[in-house]
């Protein structure tokens, strides 16, 4: 395949990244598909909106976010210095608020009175609960039921926060049914409803627009970076499910072409045992949730349920723009298994004091695999893109703890 | 062969002559069984169906309400595949030449397919046209320019959602009929009355000649009869799912009821199509 010019000019007006993306979307949904994106444009050309949004993720949200050294996993693995990008110390423990931060005053300029989200984690949901009740807007939460069960925390925050929460039931009872159902509701209320999506998917424009709402992690971290070493990283590092939080650190570093870059995919019990959710190591491209990108899928194309540990992770698609970077070659996607995230999780708990999300517990599990081989001077930038309280209980059934 | 927009004009040239409307069953193909299903398809013609649509399963149907999810999720579970109903399409289309069969689905299943191979298996097959809820005009080149070269019609929905500026981008490249769907929601979840029908589907005759048909939220005689006066077509899906799920057996299997229970209704819907044609 031919190398681009550069790889952050995606996507096209027909909103592809290469083949992957699109808009493959039911009618009834298309004509607001049409008006979000110019209200996005109309956005983007708008000073003052960049400026609402900058005054809410600095004063609400508490961007900017550290760029943290990490001197004792850095001591432990005895290779490439580790600096963790710190997104879980944004108000609602996770990246998550960025984009709902950008979604919400989208929403408001474009008259909508009510919010929907899907969750997977819970974080996506309790971040459009948060958003949803700061701007006074109520607001819809969907979730799986598998997943209801095993982030009761975050089902309670969203309780608090006002917002309805519907436990889906169909399929997988996961996230991509959440998303599903969430469809399903947009459909029936596209007149007054906004609908939040909380990654880089879906149909066009929303991985874009989830991508600029998030890039401000690597913009910031470029700067961190540049402050404290006086130089670019050599290294980036982070989970996918969706892959919004690895967008957004990604995307401002695509053209330092000497950098490498890492996304990491849930491999749950194991690639080779099909119980997992890398849709790039382990599926082909097709069409689901409004975009063409790679999908785990059989040969009559029916989606297969994805595996993870990891709620967040949990999804058999991933966003068409990292589709996109696999097929050019510009991003490696790498895997980790649950096993290898939770020693992850402990580890970075007992060594730092920071107590990881399960899925960034993903992308350190592969920073543990390439650091130690690594010089002392490389340096590795690994997003912290959520914290891990909401996953105390899941890890203590793992670990066979009654809590 | 025949072109497949061939057979539904012909189809709607006959009813027109005989002065009413088409009754259009949606069934899911494979559900609740393969054997099941091909009686169920062959029993409709002389049920009253004027024209079939074939719905292919897939998991994640997002515009579909619970009736039409746990239908297909009833037919992969008892081993339905594309290639399976474009063989079942095909053994109906053996001895029935003249009703007309459209697919109607998501995607994806024809993209694992392959769009090419597909198209060819699917004019082999009998196939007339295709209703695909998640391809719309944006993105033609993947799937309705090919099927209109393939000699396929390519059956476009039409909603509430769609105004005047947008519809003739909706209209551009359909043919065979256009589908209204009559409110703005999932299939079976709610219903539209007729006026309000009646001037959508006046404002979409505006601007095309094809045949309209309505569909979703359509479930008795009286409601086909209601829409079969305002509109060239009723479309019938869910009350269809309904009737299968309600004569299975404890287990989801077919009972001696199955296929009665969808050609019972059949008959009842076609009548309530013909009410509105004495009526009109």
């Amino acid at each position: 395949m031919l190398k681009p010019n550069s790889y952050r000019t995606g996507p096209d007006m027909a909103g592809r990244f290469g083949s992957h993306g699109g808009r493959f979307a039911a009618e009834t949904l298309m004509p607001l598909i049409l008006e979000l994106e110019a209200a996005y444009r109309a956005a983007q050309a708008d000073p003052g909106f960049r400026d609402e949004l900058n005054y809410y993720l600095a004063q609400y949200a508490g961007r900017p976010s550290p760029l943290f050294f990490a001197e004792r996993l850095t001591a432990h693995f005895g290779g490439a210095k580790i600096y963790l990008k710190r997104d879980e110390l944004n108000h609602t423990g996770s990246h998550k608020i960025n984009n709902c931060l950008g979604q919400i005053l989208l929403a408001r300029r474009m008259g909508k009175t009510r919010i929907i989200a899907e969750t997977g984690a819970g974080q996506h949901g309790v971040a459009s609960a948060t958003v949803s009740a700061l701007f006074g807007l109520p607001c819809t939460v969907y979730m799986g039921e598998v997943d209801v069960q095993r982030q009761q925390p975050n089902v309670f925050r969203m309780k608090l926060l006002g917002a309805e929460v519907i436990p889906v039931s169909s399929g997988s009872r996961t996230l991509k049914d959440a998303l599903n159902e969430a469809m399903r509701d947009w459909v029936t209320n596209v007149n007054d409803t906004f609908y939040i999506i909380g990654t880089v998917a879906g149909p066009h424009p929303y991985p874009e627009l989830v991508r600029d709402f998030q890039s401000v992690i690597g913009e910031e971290a470029r700067q961190q970076m540049l402050l404290a070493e006086g130089r670019l990283p050599d290294t980036l590092v982070a989970c996918i499910g969706g892959g919004s939080n690895a967008m957004g650190l990604f995307h401002p570093f695509l053209d330092d072409e000497g950098i490498e870059i890492f996304g990491v995919e849930a491999a749950g019990d194991g690639i080779e045992t099909g119980r997992h959710a890398a849709s790039i190591t382990g599926g082909r491209p097709g069409v689901l949730h409004g975009n063409r990108t790679y999908l785990l899928q059989d040969d009559d194309g029916q989606i297969i349920e994805a595996h993870s540990i990891s709620a967040g992770l949990d999804y058999p698609g991933i966003g068409p723009e990292h589709a996109w970077l696999h097929d050019v070659g510009r991003v490696n996607y790498v895997s980790a298994t649950d096993a290898e995230a939770l020693a992850a999780f402990q580890l970075c708990s007992k060594l730092e004091g920071i107590i990881p999300a399960l899925e960034p517990a993903h992308a350190l599990a592969y920073v543990a695999k390439i650091a130690p081989d690594l010089p002392k001077d490389h340096i590795i930038v690994m997003n912290m893109c959520g914290r891990g309280d909401k996953d105390i209980f899941t890890v203590a059934g793992m670990l066979g703890v009654e809590v | 062969m025949i072109d497949g927009r061939a057979r539904i004009e012909a189809r709607f040239a006959k009813l027109q002559a005989e002065g009413r409307a088409a009754l259009v069953t949606y069934v899911m193909s494979g559900d609740p069984d393969l054997e099941t299903s091909a009686r169920i398809m062959a029993g409709l013609p002389a049920a009253g169906a004027d024209i079939i649509e074939l719905g292919m399963a897939f998991t994640d149907p997002m515009a579909d309400g619970p009736s039409i999810q746990v239908a297909g999720l009833r037919a992969l579970k008892a081993g339905i595949t594309l290639a399976k109903t474009l063989a079942m399409a095909a053994d109906f289309r053996r001895q029935d030449t003249e009703t007309p069969i459209v697919l109607m689905g998501y995607y994806n299943p024809i993209h694992a397919f392959g769009v090419p191979e597909f198209l060819a298996a699917a004019r082999a097959a009998g196939i007339d046209g295709l209703i695909i809820v998640d391809l719309p005009p944006e993105e033609d080149a993947e799937l309705c320019l090919p099927a209109l070269a393939a000699g396929l019609s390519f059956i476009r929905l039409a909603t509430p959602t769609t105004d005047d500026n947008r519809l003739p981008a909706v209209l551009a490249n359909t043919s065979g009929f256009v589908y209204y769907v009559s409110y703005s929601g999932i299939t079976g979840a709610g219903s539209a009355d007729a006026d309000t029908v009646a001037s959508a589907v006046a404002r979409i005759r505006r601007q095309t000649d094809l045949p309209i048909a309505v569909g979703f939220g359509i479930r008795t005689p009286e409601q086909a009869r209601d829409m079969a006066a305002v509109a060239d077509g009723a479309v019938v899906g869910t009350a269809f799912t309904d009737a299968v799920r309600n004569s299975l057996d404890a287990d989801g299997k077919a009972t001696a009821a199955t296929v009665a229970a969808v050609l019972d209704l059949t008959q009842a819907l076609a009548a309530g199509v013909a009410a509105s044609a004495r009526e009109g």
